[in-house]
This record gives C-alpha cells, sequence and structure tokens, in this order.
C-alpha cells in the first residue's frame, strides 16, 4: 500500500504536550517540514522561548538551544553571526515577543539580523494560565483583565507586524493563521519565503501567525478557531507587511524586490579609519 | 621569549588579550570605566574577521553571548557593575546550560547608579551567585595590567575547560592605568573539543539541544548534583593565590585583591622598617578562594592576627575569617564610594593592631 500521509522527520517522537485545539502542534510541524523540504535539518539552529513553547526544543528536529524569556532573537544573533550560513530562526510566543521581549525584537529587526522569527500570537499567556497579553483584544477577559481588556485602565493591544514592517531593517513580515487548509498551505509558503530571504541573506524576517488558545479562552477547540476568525483578525489582519514584492525562482534564488541595504550584518572593513 | 614591553591602558589589555585567546566575538553594551574594551573591539574584532555587536542592552549582550557558547564558539563581554546586575539572569541561563563564557567587570562604587570610581563592592556579587540558583563563576582578580593579559587568556581556557563562566574582576584604577605589558609570540591556548554544541547536527543522529530547564524535580536535583560535582573539582585544582613576605614568621597578615594589594605591597615595606613584620595573602581566584592559605597561616604561631583591605565595607572578609575560623582576629580596612586607601592609613591600622589598640569589632 502506498504511504499517503507519515511523520515529518523534522519533528522527533516526544508527544507534544499541547492541549487539544492549540495551533502549536501545526505550526511546528509547518516548521519542521520547512527544514526537510529546505534540506536543512543538518544544518539549522532553532531558538526555543519562554511559555507553552519552552519544550519546542525536544520537539524540533534541527539542533535548538532553549533562550531566557524574551531573549530569543539576541541569542540568535549570537548564533547567526557564526553560522552566516545556516538557518537560524526563533519561535516565540507574545508575551515572549511582544511583552518582556519587545527590546529585543526592534533591534534584531533594527540590526536586519539575518535570521528567521516565528511568532505565535494567541493573545493571552498560555503557559502562567491565561493573564492579558500585550496581544489581548480590548473587552477580552483574561485571569488579570477579569472584566474585560479596558484601554482606559490597560491599554490597547500591541500589533507586532504592523510596527516592525515600519523598520527599514525588517525585509520580510507577514502575518498568517492557521485555522483551515487553505490557510494552513499559505503559512507554509510564509515561512518558505521567510526561509528564502535568509537563505538569500536579506535580512530579517518575521512570519507571524494567529493561534488558539482554547484552555485559557475557555473555548472548545472548534469554537476557538471561530473565535480566532471572528475576533483576532479584526484587530490582527492577515497579510504581507513588508517585502510582498520580494520574490524568488524556483531553486529559491532571489530574483527581485526590496530589500535592506544592510543585510547580511558583515563588515566591509579595509582600511580602519583612525 | 616575550616580545618587548608595549605601555597600554588595562582595558584595551583585556581586549587584546581576549582576541590572542582565539574569542571572535565580542558583545557589549557602553558603560563607565570599562568603554575602551568596547571600543578596541569594535576596530580589532572585526579586523581580524570576529563578531563585534553593540548590543541594546547588557541583557541582550549576555544573551549573545549565551547563543554565540551554545553554538561553540569562543565569546566574551564586558560591563561594569549595574550593567552586570543586568547581566545576572543570563549568567544564570549560562550556568543552568553549562556553557563557556567569559565575562569582565570593571567595577565602580554602588549601589545603584552609584559613581564611577574604582570599588569592589561586587565581591559578593561575582562570588556567591549573583544570578538564581545553585552556581558558581570562576572569579579571577589581577592586580596589574600585564596580569590581567595573562588572566584573561587563562579565563578562556578555564570557561571552555569546565564550561562555566570565567569572570574577570577589576576596577575602574586596573581598566583605565596604563602600564607596560610584555606579550608572548604565542598563546598557551588549549582547544577544546565541544560535541555538545548546537552548531547543527552534521551528521549525528540525534538533535544538540542547549537548555536550563528540567521540569522534573528528580532530573534537576541529579542536574544540580552533577555541576556541584564540577563545582568541587574546581575547587580543588584551581585555586590561585600570591604569598608575599609569608616565610619569616611574619606577625600580621594583610589579605587584599587587585587594587588593593598593590596599595597594600608598599604598606608591608614602610611596616618592617618601623620593626613590624607584616606579609600578605593576595587571593587571584576569588571563587574558588585560597581558604587553605589563610587557614595555614592562621595556624602560624607568629601570626597575630589579619588585617583585611578592600574597596568595599567589608565583603571578602567574610572568607578570610571562614578560612581562619576564629583561631586568630580579622581587623578591618575599607573606603567606600570610589576612594582608595592611603597607604598611610592602612600603616595606621597596623600599627594599632600590633600595639593592642584596636579591638576587632565591627569592620571598620
Amino acid at each position: 500500500m502506498a504511504v499517503v500521509f507519515e511523520p515529518t522527520k523534522g519533528l522527533t517522537d516526544k508527544p507534544f504536550h499541547y492541549c487539544p485545539g492549540c495551533c502549536h502542534g501545526i505550526i511546528h510541524r509547518l516548521v519542521a517540514e520547512t527544514l526537510v523540504d529546505n534540506d536543512a535539518l543538518e544544518t539549522a539552529v532553532g531558538v526555543a522561548s519562554v511559555g507553552c513553547t519552552y519544550n519546542s526544543y525536544e520537539y524540533i528536529a534541527c539542533d535548538m538551544v532553549q533562550a531566557a524569556h524574551g531573549r530569543a532573537p539576541a541569542v540568535a544573533t549570537g548564533i547567526k553571526r557564526n553560522l552566516k550560513d545556516s538557518f537560524v530562526f526563533t519561535y516565540q510566543g507574545d508575551g515572549d515577543l511582544a511583552s518582556i521581549g519587545t527590546a529585543e525584537i526592534v533591534h534584531a529587526a533594527a540590526r536586519s539580523e539575518n535570521i528567521t522569527v516565528i511568532f505565535v500570537n494567541n493573545a493571552v499567556y498560555g503557559m502562567t494560565s491565561g493573564q492579558m497579553a500585550p496581544t489581548t483584544l480590548v473587552g477580552q477577559v483574561t485571569t488579570t483583565s477579569p472584566w474585560g481588556r479596558d484601554p482606559s485602565y490597560q491599554g490597547y493591544p500591541i500589533n507586532v507586524s504592523e510596527f516592525l514592517s515600519n523598520l527599514a531593517g525588517a525585509a520580510y513580515v507577514e502575518r498568517v493563521c492557521v485555522t483551515d487548509y487553505k490557510n494552513i498551505q499559505n503559512a507554509k509558503r510564509a515561512i518558505q519565503k521567510a526561509f528564502n530571504v535568509q537563505k538569500n541573506k536579506l535580512g530579517f524576517s518575521l512570519v507571524e501567525v494567529l493561534s488558539t488558545c482554547p484552555t485559557n479562552w475557555g473555548k472548545e477547540p472548534l469554537a476557538a478557531m471561530d473565535w480566532l476568525k471572528e475576533n483576532m483578525e479584526k484587530q490582527y489582519p492577515l497579510g504581507c507587511y513588508k517585502g510582498a514584492d520580494i520574490t524568488f525562482d524556483a531553486d529559491g534564488k532571489y530574483v527581485s524586490g526590496a530589500i535592506p541595504a544592510t543585510s547580511n550584518n558583515c563588515v566591509n572593513v579595509g582600511e580602519v579609519k583612525k | 621569549m616575550a616580545q618587548k614591553r608595549v605601555l597600554m591602558k588595562g582595558n584595551e589589555v583585556i581586549a587584546e588579550a581576549a582576541i590572542r585567546a582565539g574569542c571572535r566575538n565580542y558583545f557589549g553594551y557602553p558603560i563607565t570605566p570599562q568603554t575602551e574594551v568596547m571600543h578596541y573591539m569594535a576596530k580589532k574584532m572585526v579586523q581580524v574577521g570576529g563578531n563585534f555587536v553593540q548590543a541594546e542592552s547588557e541583557v541582550a549582550a549576555i544573551n549573545m553571548v549565551y547563543g554565540a557558547a551554545a553554538a561553540g564558539f569562543r565569546v566574551m563581554t564586558s560591563s561594569s557593575s549595574p550593567g552586570i546586575s543586568l547581566k545576572q539572569e543570563g549568567i544564570s541561563y549560562i550556568a543552568g546550560a553549562e556553557l563557556p563564557a567569559v565575562v569582565v567587570n570593571i567595577v565602580r562604587a554602588g549601589p545603584g547608579l552609584g559613581g564611577i570610581q574604582p570599588a569592589q563592592g561586587d565581591y559578593f556579587q561575582a562570588t556567591k551567585g549573583g544570578g538564581h540558583g545553585d552556581y558558581r563563576n570562576i572569579v579571577i582578580a589581577p592586580a596589574s595590567v600585564q596580569e590581567l593579559y595573562e588572566l584573561v587568556v587563562e579565563a578562556f581556557n578555564l570557561a571552555d575547560k569546565y564550561r562555566m563562566t570565567c569572570m574577570i574582576i577589576g576596577d575602574g584604577t586596573l581598566g583605565q592605568m596604563m602600564e607596560p605589558v610584555a606579550f608572548r609570540d604565542e598563546e598557551p591556548v588549549e582547544t577544546i573539543e565541544k560535541p555538545w554544541a548546537a552548531c547543527g547536527r552534521k551528521g549525528d543522529s540525534f538533535h544538540h539541544t542547549v537548555t536550563s530547564i528540567y521540569i522534573d524535580p528528580d532530573v534537576l536535583e541529579k542536574k544540580n548534583l552533577e555541576l556541584q560535582e564540577k563545582y568541587k573539582i574546581v575547587e580543588a585544582n584551581e585555586v590561585r593565590y600570591e604569598s608575599i613576605c609569608m616565610d619569616d614568621d611574619p606577625e600580621i597578615v594583610i589579605t587584599a585583591f587587585s587594587t588593593c594589594s598593590r596599595i597594600s605591597r608598599n604598606v608591608i615595606r614602610q611596616a618592617r622598617e618601623l620593626g613590624i613584620k607584616v606579609g600578605m595573602i593576595r587571593p587571584i581566584t576569588l571563587w574558588p578562594f585560597p581558604y587553605k592559605a589563610i587557614a595555614e597561616a592562621a595556624d602560624m604561631p607568629s601570626v597575630k592576627a589579619f588585617l583585611d583591605v578592600e574597596l568595599n565595607a567589608g565583603q571578602m572578609i567574610e572568607d578570610v575569617r571562614l578560612g581562619a575560623n576564629g583561631k586568630k582576629p580579622v581587623y578591618f580596612h575599607g573606603r567606600l564610594g570610589g576612594n582608595l586607601p592611603m597607604q598611610k592609613e592602612i600603616l595606621d591600622k597596623i600599627v594599632a593592631i600590633h600595639e593592642g589598640k584596636i579591638t576587632e569589632g565591627g569592620n571598620f
């Protein structure tokens, strides 16, 4: 019998610890498949962050480094500067990236570090049991916004893709979701594009993936998917925010499109000025 | 053969020594009084094909260190006291993940923003933890620009050997002073294989993971016990100190490190001119601390007392007292706020101890 579906070699055999209906499993698989598709499993280095994905370093089968909360882009910088030809990525949640790690993500993008960030946004702190995140929607009830997020009291959500795309150093920024087959395929296309951006040394790339948290949203898995479509996409519209015009040929070689000037983090030294 | 001597600033020598030790990664953030390390690196590191990144914060810099170390590369960061406080999170992670890293602290006076003048108030932070959890750093305190050079090179070897942070601790005086330094033609760089490094599987049947998280308490306890075993080996093998005028039955033993040992060295001669036999034990490694040397001095029948001299309110004195174990009194002379003790202040204290005019009492 022909095999029609099998586990990707990009994931280890360790069972996921994620809750039913959580999107991390899908997103992990897309990242892992991209590594395999590009023959990068032997050379890539990933950086896991803090939050529900702390253990992603045990699931993704390439070399993995577990970072402190919010610091993954700095850790990835230290790795990538030494392994310029290896695919280096971070996998971060919204509390990690958009709250405690804002300085690291902004400056990694500003320096146009040639790394790829997979940013999973589920509008809540998952691991620590459902506190308000920087991405929590206005009105959204969490354990630390029990009456719903009130802008006059707790301020407004942060739209990461929109604000990072304003930095000259960001080469490619796109927001996707994985709620259905079509969107999963689109997310995979975006991750592959980010991979190509890095491979061609075009600079910083980030794919924001909207995700569910049924446990902390207090919803059934399918209802959570519906809630994401109905509410999160209003605050966080899908689409490409930077680098939409960057194109590659069939072999993944850069063809055209605007890219940052300082994209490969190499200084041409020559004579050093006194 | 040593080459001819060149006049260099302590901070620049730190950077030069790192490059000579094969370090090709420097990540830092500006802070007085160590910025010359960074200035030197900004040019020289790039010229030798290494990586120099001016990070957005000390927090980011130490995490870049973590990343480069995790991938198996020699790496250094430098800062001064408030910046070192910020790096403590990363230093704890480096300890947990067992990564080799060299961290330089050119100490300034605190607490808080404090001042930018020399101090030794980070002794506790450097030797007793600093960050969270049970871990140790090797802490080395050079006392001259020449020694700074030699010990920075050595720090990289020790960091690689034991897979832990090796911290060089100096102060504004040592960082800013210019002294002649003789560089070796070839550095004693020990190349140590790093099969654990996360730099790509490259054919291995498993993926390399660098982490400090162990959710299972039994696994984490085992990990901690392994760390403690390692620290015992470091304690057994890496204690370094210098004994000065200790072999002719000294009466009073000064304990001082780095800049304070430089000042105290002259006081030994002055005291001996007054007929008081003074010796000195200068710890070079603050951790592991030379407890045995202090204990042996405390057992010497000639020794009546210790005088601990520091640029703080009395920090290393606690280790000196542990070493002396109550056998001999330990007096203290310290200056704070960025001030240095005058030789006469120390001499006066020695005379007062000799004449029995002060009691051990408090720190001052």
